[in-house]
């Protein structure tokens, strides 16, 4: 297997983008990476995406973006592993690289969201779930994370108003992020004011569906010196799954994919979590940042709070997370926020993070599908 | 045409038909083919009593599709008398007045209307046990 970078990222700005569709929020992200990467050409693109027949009643994406991207009669097929679609495609081009089957590849995730009304798009949304048996009751996405917090706060004797560092946290990120859905920063008092969507879960504990998308391109290490920008090596790509609906899980408080996935990245890598400077994590609900920090080992069972609550995830904590906004306030395009993340990381490892910049060599990122049942973690790290 | 769909599983949904693994003994719900505890695939049938407690609960004000008509409404982790842990929709009780623990059974309710046609479809939900002792009466 060859080493892999990233010689390139774009990203458009997240947001309800009305006047753009999914195909044009696709090419403007792969131009901006192809520019990025001083390429014109790849040989294969994959596209990260989850919602495109539910929302936008468009299939077929991998032809589509690739021919209106102009990448001609390319390889280029579309990867959906729900909200981790994107973390999937990424996945998918570092392995055609490492095996040698392609030396330049983009990878694009892309979401457009705002094209159906609120109802429609959080029942596709809640397609990730197990349909027959937890969907078919009502159930939806923010409610099965409702259901995990109140447990949480049940076992771990904790309160809602607990959980406000990570949105707090995130929404102070996010307003130094140009690119970001959300740029004004909350209080943990507007957090406990916040009225319910889901209850425990309030607006301030969910992230927003929106519009967006984001590209890199990979290269073999060892072809990097063809880029003037700093390269970004892939350290760690691995993936891991669990039972799919939460009531089937040996342990529904503990994120048995996202514990896996980390533990074969950090061994991929040679690492531990001591070692990893930031991690873009799945906060998608604040109680899943909670369980993602257990689970990659930052905190033990029922600490994850009281870490974010001492400043444990800050950017000048133990283990700065969410540095761009994260999903609560850069926003959750679903299928391209694993690509989001990879953009942010790179920008903080090519020390290009603008005033969020942290002093940082090693960046993991992790995207969770649906309430956890795919965790996908990549490590990367600075070139020297 | 959402109706074979729905025929499928109608064991599992008005009678809470699961199973229990012939090979390692534990029960199953949802019933499927391959246990998920050993992985062998012989299992016999096994209707579940509907007894049960509240593991966890959250409610709902911002419904999907098919079901905003009955938003706010509550849905729940059951942990079974037996063992599985089931998801469902709460009935016959204040939203306000669930906790983690209660004692609930299993009732057949209406889940909702679905396509064109108006597909009426029903399945299982729970409701607080009813209070039986003879000195309430």
């Amino acid at each position: 297997m060859r080493e892999v970078s990233i010689i390139g990222i774009g990203q458009t700005q997240v947001g309800e983008l009305w006047e753009r569709s999914l195909r044009d929020l696709a090419v403007d992200a792969i131009k901006a990476a192809l520019k990025d990467a001083h390429l014109e050409w790849v040989e294969a693109l994959y596209v990260g995406n989850m919602l495109s027949g539910e929302c936008v009643a468009q299939q077929h994406l991998g032809a589509l973006i690739a021919d209106w991207s102009g990448l001609g009669n390319i390889e280029a097929v579309r990867v959906e592993a729900a909200d981790a679609s994107g973390a999937a495609a990424l996945r998918m081009g570092y392995l055609a690289v490492a095996s040698g089957v392609h030396d330049y590849v983009l990878v694009c995730g892309v979401e457009k969201m705002t094209d159906v009304d609120v109802e429609t798009a959080n029942a596709a949304w809640s397609s990730a779930l197990d349909a027959e048996y937890e969907a078919f009751q009502g159930v939806t996405m923010p409610a099965l994370a409702g259901l995990l917090m109140r447990r949480y706060m049940h076992e771990f004797g904790v309160q809602r108003e607990d959980f406000a560092p990570f949105a707090v946290t995130a929404h102070a990120n996010g307003a130094n992020n140009p690119y970001a859905m959300f740029r004004s920063p909350i209080s943990a008092d507007a957090y406990a004011k916040a009225g319910m969507v889901v209850d425990p879960i309030s607006m301030f504990d969910a992230a927003p569906l929106c519009d967006g998308a984001a590209a890199v391109v990979l290269c073999p290490s060892e072809r990097t010196r063809d880029s003037s920008n700093r390269p970004v090596r892939i350290r760690a790509s691995a993936v891991a799954t669990d039972r799919l609906a939460v009531h089937s899980r040996r342990e529904p408080l503990f994120l048995q994919a996202a514990y896996l996935s980390a533990q074969k990245a950090y061994l991929q890598a040679g690492v531990g979590p001591e070692d990893v400077n930031l991690f873009e994590l799945h906060d998608a609900f604040t109680i899943l940042a909670a369980l993602s920090l257990e689970a990659c080992g930052f905190a033990d069972r029922g600490q994850a709070v009281h870490l974010a609550k001492e400043g444990g995830i800050a950017r000048n904590g133990r283990i700065p997370i969410s540095t761009m906004g994260g999903l609560k306030a850069r926003g959750h395009p679903i299928g391209a926020t694993g690509i989001y993340q990879i953009v942010e990381l790179v920008m903080q490892l090519r020390g290009k993070a603008g005033a969020n910049q942290i002093d940082c060599r090693l960046g993991m990122a992790q995207g969770l599908g649906g309430s956890g049942a795919t965790a996908i973690t990549h490590i990367l790290e600075a070139s020297s | 045409m959402n109706v074979p769909r729905y025929w499928r599983t109608e064991q599992t949904r008005y009678g809470l038909i699961g199973e229990v693994c012939r090979a390692c003994g534990k029960p199953i719900f949802p019933p499927r083919d391959v246990c998920p505890h050993c992985t062998e695939e012989g299992q016999d049938v096994h209707p579940f009593r509907g007894k049960g407690q509240v593991y966890s609960f959250s409610t709902i004000y911002d419904a999907p599709t098919g079901y905003t008509e009955y938003q706010p409404y509550t849905v729940a982790l059951i942990k079974l008398d037996e063992g599985p842990l089931v998801t469902a929709q709460l009935t016959d009780v204040d939203n306000d007045q669930v906790h983690v623990g209660m004692p609930v059974e299993m009732v057949t309710r209406k889940i909702k209307e679905e396509g064109e046609n108006g597909l009426i479809v029903y399945g299982y939900k729970f409701r607080p046990v009813l209070d039986t002792r003879p000195d309430r009466f």
